[in-house]
């Protein structure tokens, strides 16, 4: 881990209600520079709509009322001028692989495009970076006017995650990626991702716990809108994390 | 019922439950197909018919002719060509409207007084009788407007009539988009607007037009809007012109004609009647055609 701790994003007192049930009952923790920061906890805990107020996403839920403060580089989201620059900042990536129905290469464009990119030299570099970074520009460097949508699922995240790269973001948020490939697949992500990190920071939701242990520095364990527990991965997975629940939790009790 | 073990036949025995099963299952299937066959068989009947009293009359003259002596014989091109403007019109002034209405409420709106009362509104136009439109276009437009009795307030009225239709068949389009499209585009920092031109509109434009061409029958077949703001009895064009009204002009159409020559005029040549109906029938049928073939091309380039 980085010695200097320098906070990427604060989270103070998040409360996150849909209509009148809330989910989020004021969670607080901080994501510092360079790190992977796991976040486990079984569904329903309101994992991947804390992931929806870092990006300010939850705006498009109509229901949805967010209280307390969440700070990306020292800067309040809600208060934030730019949304669309916040959205940049922070590469998301979904639990499906969401290929957009255009060409593998307008999937990866999109963003730079929609940010103001038109010169073509320029995006065919980030294209084919950001598949590179995604281990998928092997496969399909021949093939790039094909469409996303038929890649295969395996091929379609990583082209998610390629997409989510594609506008430079400082800080990847992956929410359960893994759900829809295989291990194989997914190890190869992984590989990705330690090899990410040197440059950015990474908040990585998943429901796999041996998942978090192999690649996070710090866990965090979201239990029904609650942080149960927030500290160094070897503790979280150690004999003796603070709380009982953790421990359950991770050594497969319950859960 | 208590279930008795079966029989160690090591076959699978019907049982007197299996065998109703069956039969159940042949009278549904009977059923079904025969309600599907009795909806296909008036139609055929009906077409059938009027080909038949038509035929007489049938041929490219009978659409390119002026109707002569009295209305009694000829074609009926200034009645044609009428249908031809009011609908085009109509559907030039609703569809960019219509289509735009729809994205707002579909795309942008979010729930609140406002946006329930649009809603609203436009589920009540729908369903609000073209006999109520044909007044409401005979004062606003003939007379509040002041554009008189004329092909546009004929057109515009017919226009208000299909609006709620396309708004909401429009609406229907856009919401088959799946809506992971669009998380994803605002996760990458899409505006709206950039969503909806890169990935919304092109994935729902085969819904979108289909339903607007299918306004196209409908705006045709109305009588009673157009008979209140701008279509008359009868016009004198000349014979196979295609611009023979200008927009403030009065004009003749299908329906309206039909209806005149079956009720108003004497002595009319028996197949005239039943050919105009073909005409209108056929007319219709071809453009709803021409929505299948369109729509079929256009699903053929979806993308997903």
């Amino acid at each position: 881990m980085s010695a200097a701790f320098v906070k990427r994003i604060e989270v103070q007192g998040l409360r996150l209600a849909y209509d009148s049930k809330e989910v989020l009952h004021g969670i607080s923790f901080d994501v510092y520079q360079n790190e992977i920061l796991a976040v486990i906890g079984p569904a329903q805990s309101g994992k991947s709509s804390m992931l929806r107020c870092l990006n300010r996403t939850i705006d498009f839920t109509a229901n949805a009322r967010m209280t307390g403060t969440v700070r990306v580089d020292g800067e309040d989201v809600r208060r934030t001028r730019d949304v669309y620059a916040l959205r940049r900042k922070i590469g998301m990536v979904a639990p499906l692989p969401v290929g957009l129905p255009l060409t593998i290469y307008d999937n990866v464009a999109f963003a730079p495009r929609s940010a103001g990119l038109v010169k073509k030299i320029d995006l065919d570099a980030i294209v084919e970076r950001c598949l590179r970074q995604a281990a998928l520009w092997d496969e399909v460097k021949d093939r790039l006017l094909n469409l996303g949508t038929a890649l295969s699922g395996g091929q379609q995240q990583r082209l998610t995650i390629a997409r989510a790269l594609s506008h430079q973001p400082e800080i990847l948020c992956l929410d359960e990626f893994s759900i829809a490939i295989d291990p194989v697949t997914t190890m190869r992500i992984e590989d990705v991702l330690k090899e990410l990190r040197r440059e950015i920071t990474i908040v990585l939701v998943t429901n796999l716990t041996q998942q978090a242990r192999r690649l996070s520095d710090r866990t965090m364990f979201l239990w029904d809108g609650e942080v149960v527990e927030i500290d160094k991965s070897d503790v979280i997975f150690s004999d003796a994390p603070k709380s009982r629940r953790t421990r359950d939790y991770v050594s497969g009790v319950f859960g | 019922m208590a279930l008795a073990p079966a029989p160690p036949t090591g076959r699978f025995a019907r049982t007197a439950h299996g065998v109703r099963k069956e039969r159940a299952e042949a009278v549904a299937h009977l059923v079904f197909a025969a309600m599907a066959a009795a909806m296909v068989l008036p139609l055929l009947l009906i077409v059938g018919y009027l080909f038949w009293l038509a035929w007489p009359s049938l041929g490219p003259e009978f659409i390119l002719d002026i109707p002569r002596r009295g209305m009694t014989e000829g074609g009926i091109w200034p009645a044609f060509v009428g249908t031809l403007y009011l609908v085009g019109i109509s559907l030039l002034v609703s569809t960019p409207i219509g289509v735009l209405a729809a994205v707002y409420l579909n795309e942008y709106a979010r729930a609140n007084w406002f946006n329930r009362v649009v809603n609203l509104a436009v589920i009540n136009l729908a369903g609000v009788p073209s006999i109520v439109h044909a007044l409401f276009g005979l004062g606003a437009f003939v007379y509040a407007a002041r554009f008189g009795y004329s092909i546009l307030s004929a057109a515009l009225t017919l226009a208000i009539m299909t609006l709620p239709v396309i708004i909401a068949s429009t609406r229907e389009a856009l919401a088959s988009v799946p809506m992971p499209f669009r998380e994803a585009c605002w996760n990458v920092g899409a505006t709206r607007w950039q969503t909806i031109w890169a990935v919304v509109l092109p994935n729902s434009v085969s819904g979108i037009l289909t339903g607007v061409i299918l306004q196209v029958s409908r705006a045709a077949g109305e009588t009673a809007p157009i008979m209140f703001t701008g279509a008359v009895f009868y016009k004198a064009v000349v014979r196979g012109d295609l611009f023979p009204y200008s927009l403030n002009d009065q004009c003749m159409a299908l329906s309206m004609h039909l209806y005149t020559l079956a009720t108003q005029v004497p002595n009319v040549k028996e197949s005239l009647p039943y050919a105009t109906a073909v005409v209108l029938l056929g007319s219709v049928l071809l453009v709803n055609a021409a929505a299948i073939a369109l729509r079929v091309f256009l699903r053929g380039r979806k993308r997903w």
